[in-house]
C-alpha cells in the first residue's frame, strides 16, 4: 500500500544522500521524494511517498527514525492529510491543436507559462490524480518535456466536535 | 591559547580517557601522528594494515567495554579500514574511528590519496562527521564518542582534512552534547514490562534467548537472577557466549545454525521466547516461517528497528535490556512467589531428554589424527582456570569453540558474528591484549582465515602483545568444504588450501615463537608450552581434514530438523563422496 512519510531533518549537507542510502540498502521503495528548507532554517522537510506492507512501513518509519539526522518522522496515512503536486508541461502545439491545448488548461484551473509558435509550457498543480489526467488529456497532442515535482503532503488541523472539546478548567 | 588541530585532537582523546590507539600513518595525518610522538599516557600501536588497526579496536572495545579508537589515513588508509567498520556496526561494536582527509580545498579534485570517506563510510557506520573547520574540530569528537557509546553502540568516523589538523583553534573540551535527533529509549514501557512478566508467570515451557545486548548493557547479572528465579533454560546465541556461565545448568549452550541439539528444540517447541538484546538473526531462526511456531515472543532491545524486523513480536520492549529485567524481575517478585519450579519441571524433563538424546560429540581415536574438536576442547580444560579471553576467526573453528568453550563471565568471547569476517580473530586478539597486558589471550583460528591478517604478527612482536594463536591446520576452507561435502557433492572447488605455509617457521621469521602438536598425545604439552611461553606464539594443529561441524541446519531450514553428526543418511552422503576415512589426506604436514 502506497504510504506518504514526513520527515524532518537536519538541514545540513549529506542528509539526503543518508535518506537515499537508507531506502536504497535495505530494498525500500521510493516513489517521490522532495526536499526544502522550513520556516527554521536549520531543518527541512522531506516528504517521502513509498510502498509496502505494514510490515515494511513500519521498518521504514523505525529506521528513518534511527538515522540521527532525522529529527521526526509522521507516517501521514495515519491521519487525515492533502497533498499537491506540480508539474509543468510542454506541449507541442499546432495551429488547430492551440484553442484545444487552451480548453484543457483552463478546466484543470491551470496555467501557461511559456508560449512559442509551436509550444505551450502549462503548469499545473493538484493531487496526483488531476495532474494524471491533465497528463493524459494533453498526451494526444504531443507532449515535448515533463517535469514533475513530486509529492508534497500536509496534515490536516483536525476539526473536533464542539463537544469533543476538552472542558475549560478554571484557574485559581 | 591556541592549539593545532592535531593538537586538539590528542587532547580529546585524552579527555576521553583513551589510552591506546591502532593506528597507521600516511601523509595528511602526520602532523597528528608528530603530536602523538611527543605524548605521554597515549599509547599508539602501530599495526601492519589498516584492517588490523580496526579490529584491534573492536577486541579492545569489546573486552573492556569502552569505545576502541582506531585513526588511519586518507584514500587507501580509509578503505581498509572499512571492513572493520562493517563489522563492528553488525556486531554493535562501540568504535571511533578518525581518518585523515585531503586539504578542504582540495577535496573533490580526485587529489592524491583521496577518497569520498564519508561515502564510503555511510553504510556502515552509526554516523560519521567531515570536520571542515577546527572550530568545530573538538564538538565533533565529543559527539563522535557520545553516539559511539549510547544507545545501541557502534562505529563512528570522523574524517580530517590535512588543513584541519595544521590551523589552529581555541580549546575547550565540551561537558556534554545533545543532539536533537538522536534520544536513544532506555527505559521499558511499564505496562508492556507488566504484559511480559504474566507472560512469564504462566508460562510452561519458557525460554530465554540472549544476544549481545546482554554484554553490552551488562545485564548478565539480571539475566541469571531471572533465569534462577523462574527456572527458565537460557540460550545463547554466538554474540553472547559468556554473557550466562556456560556451565550453569540453566546454560543451554549456542543456539542456531551449529547450536546444540537441545538449544534449537527448545526453542522450537517453547511456548513463550523472551528474547533480550538479540535480533533474530538468520542463522537463529532458520526458517522464518516456521520459527518457535507455539510461542508468544517478548522481545527487549534498546534498537526499536530490531523489534518486529524479521520475526512478528507479541510483546515488545525498547529499552535498555539491564533496565527492563531489572523491572521485570521487581514486578515478577511480587506475583510468582518462588512456584515456578515445579511448574517448569515437566519441561527441564524434555530438555534433559534432548540433552541425553544427542550430545555434542566426536570420535577421537588416540592414534589417528587429531580431531579439531578435541584441540579446541583440551585447550579449553586446559586454560579454563585462568579465564582466557578467546577470540576466534570465522569457520569451523569458530562454532567448535563456540560449542566447547563454556565461558563463565562475559567480555571474554570476540568472534565477528554478522558479518563473518575472516581474519578478525588475531588483530583482536591482540586488541585485548593491549587492553589486559596481564591476561591469557587466545585465537583460535583456522589455516584459512589466520592469513587473512597474518602481516599482524610483526606488530605483536613488537609491541609485546602475547598473543597465543591456535591454528586449526585442516589445509581447506573447512565450513566451505563442508557446505561442498554436503550440498555440492563433494566438489572442492576453490577450497583446498593444501599449500598453506609452515607455521611454524612463519612464526619464527616474524620473531614469534612457533609451535606444532603433530599427534594426540602432543597436545597437552605443547599447549602448555604455549601458555608458559613469553610473548606472541602459533601453535600449528594439523587435525583430520574432512570432519564436519554439527549439530547443523541447513540454511532456511527449521530449527528442530538437524543434521546430526550420526544421522545415517549424512554418513552415506560423505561415503558416496569417498570421504570418511582420515587417511584420505595426509594429516601431518611435511616439516
Amino acid at each position: 500500500m502506497e504510504h506518504i512519510i514526513s520527515v524532518t531533518v537536519e538541514n545540513k549537507f549529506g542528509v539526503l544522500s543518508r535518506v537515499a542510502g537508507l531506502f536504497s540498502g535495505r530494498g525500500f521503495n521510493i516513489e517521490s521524494l522532495s526536499v526544502a528548507p522550513t520556516l527554521d532554517p536549520t531543518m527541512s522537510m522531506m516528504t517521502i511517498v513509498t510502498s509496502g506492507d505494514d510490515r515494511i512501513i513500519e521498518q521504514i518509519v523505525k529506521q528513518l527514525n534511527k538515522l540521527i539526522d532525522v529529527i521526526k518522522v509522521v507516517d501521514l496515512n495515519e491521519t487525515e492529510f492533502v497533498e499537491r503536486e506540480t508539474a509543468l508541461i510542454k506541449v507541442h502545439t499546432k495551429a488547430e491543436d492551440r484553442a484545444e491545448a487552451l480548453r484543457i488548461t483552463e478546466i484543470f484551473r491551470a496555467n501557461i507559462i511559456d508560449s512559442t509558435p509551436s509550444t505551450y509550457t502549462i503548469e499545473v498543480t493538484g493531487d496526483i490524480k488531476k495532474v494524471e489526467a491533465m497528463i493524459n488529456l494533453l498526451q494526444p497532442l504531443g507532449i515535448k518535456e515533463l517535469i514533475r515535482t513530486g509529492r508534497v503532503a500536509i496534515a490536516r488541523e483536525s476539526i473536533r466536535p464542539a463537544l469533543a472539546q476538552p472542558k475549560r478548567v478554571a484557574k485559581e | 591559547m591556541k592549539l593545532t588541530g592535531a593538537e586538539i585532537f590528542v587532547e580529546c582523546l585524552k579527555r576521553e580517557g583513551v589510552k591506546t590507539l591502532f593506528a597507521l600513518p600516511g601523509g595528511v595525518v602526520l602532523k597528528i601522528f608528530d603530536v602523538l610522538y611527543q605524548q605521554k599516557g597515549l599509547d599508539v600501536i602501530l599495526t601492519r594494515h589498516e584492517q588490523g588497526a580496526g579490529h584491534m579496536a573492536e577486541g579492545y572495545a569489546k573486552a573492556t567495554g569502552r569505545p576502541g579508537v582506531a585513526l588511519v589515513t586518507s584514500g587507501p588508509g580509509m578503505s581498509n579500514v572499512v571492513t572493520a567498520l562493517v563489522d563492528a556496526y553488525m556486531d554493535s561494536v562501540p568504535l571511533v574511528c578518525f581518518s585523515g582527509q585531503v586539504s578542504t580545498n582540495m577535496i573533490g579534485n580526485d587529489a592524491f590519496q583521496e577518497a569520498d570517506n564519508i561515502g564510503l563510510s555511510r553504510p556502515c557506520t552509526k554516523y560519521n562527521f567531515l570536520v571542515k573547520d577546527v572550530n568545530d574540530l573538538a564538538v565533533t569528537i565529543k559527539e563522535a564518542f557520545y553516539i559511539a557509546t549510547t544507545g545501541r553502540p557502534g562505529p563512528v568516523l570522523v574524517d580530517i582534512p590535512k588543513d584541519v589538523s595544521m590551523n589552529k583553534a581555541d580549546f575547550t573540551y565540551p561537558g556534554s552534547v545533545s543532539i536533537r535527533g538522536y534520544n536513544p529509549t532506555y527505559e521499558g514501557n511499564k505496562w508492556q514490562i507488566k504484559q511480559a512478566a504474566e507472560a512469564i508467570a504462566k508460562a510452561k515451557k519458557p525460554i530465554l534467548y540472549i544476544g549481545g545486548g546482554v554484554v553490552f548493557s551488562g545485564a548478565s547479572e539480571e539475566v541469571r537472577e531471572l533465569a534462577e528465579m523462574c527456572q527458565i533454560p537460557v540460550d545463547m546465541t554466538l554474540m553472547a557466549l559468556g554473557a550466562f556461565p556456560g556451565e550453569h545448568p540453566l546454560s543451554m549452550g549456542m543456539m542456531g545454525m551449529h547450536g546444540t541439539y537441545w538449544a534449537n528444540m527448545a526453542v522450537h517447541y517453547s511456548d513463550l521466547v523472551i528474547a533480550v538484546g538479540s535480533r533474530f538473526d538468520d542463522r537463529v531462526t532458520g526458517k522464518v516461517s516456521e520459527f518457535c511456531p507455539h510461542a508468544k515472543i517478548i522481545h527487549i532491545d534498546i534498537d526499536p528497528t530490531s523489534i518486529k524486523k524479521n520475526i512478528h513480536v507479541d510483546i515488545p520492549i525498547v529499552g535498555d535490556c539491564k533496565r527492563v529485567l531489572r523491572e521485570l524481575i521487581q514486578v515478577l517478585k511480587a506475583t510468582v512467589n518462588g512456584d515456578q519450579k515445579d511448574l517448569r519441571k515437566p519441561w527441564w524433563n524434555q530438555i534433559h531428554e534432548w540433552q541425553r538424546a544427542h550430545p555434542l560429540t566426536y570420535d577421537q581415536d588416540s592414534n589417528g589424527p587429531i580431531k579439531p574438536q578435541h584441540a579446541i576442547k583440551r585447550l579449553y580444560e586446559l586454560t579454563k582456570d585462568r579465564a582466557p579471553i578467546v577470540s576466534t576467526d570465522v569457520g569451523q573453528h569458530q562454532m567448535w569453540s563456540a560449542q566447547y568453550f563454556k565461558l563463565s563471565s562475559p567480555r571474554r568471547w570476540l568472534t565477528s558474528g554478522g558479518l563473518g569476517t575472516m581474519g578478525f580473530g588475531f588483530p583482536a586478539a591482540m586488541g585485548a591484549q593491549a587492553a589486559f597486558p596481564d591476561k591469557l589471550v587466545l585465537c583460535v583460528a583456522g589455516d584459512g582465515s589466520v592469513q587473512m591478517n597474518m602481516q599482524e604478527m610483526a606488530t605483536a612482536v613488537v609491541h609485546k602483545l602475547p598473543v597465543k594463536v591456535i591454528v586449526i591446520n585442516n589445509r581447506f576452507h573447512g565450513m566451505v568444504r563442508q557446505w561442498q561435502d554436503l550440498f555440492y557433492e563433494g566438489r572442492y572447488s576453490s577450497s583446498d588450501l593444501s599449500t598453506t605455509p609452515d607455521f611454524v617457521k612463519l612464526a619464527e621469521a616474524y620473531g614469534a615463537v612457533g609451535l606444532r602438536a603433530k599427534k594426540v598425545s602432543d597436545l597437552d604439552t605443547v599447549i602448555k608450552e604455549a601458555i608458559a611461553t613469553d610473548g606472541p606464539v602459533i601453535v600449528d594443529v594439523p587435525v583430520y581434514p574432512y570432519e564436519n561441524c554439527y549439530p547443523m541446519i541447513p540454511a532456511g531450514g527449521c530449527n528442530h530438523e538437524m543434521i546430526l553428526a550420526d544421522s545415517p543418511e549424512l554418513k552415506k552422503k560423505m561415503e558416496a563422496n569417498g570421504k570418511v576415512t582420515p587417511e584420505d589426506k595426509d594429516t601431518v604436514l611435511t616439516a
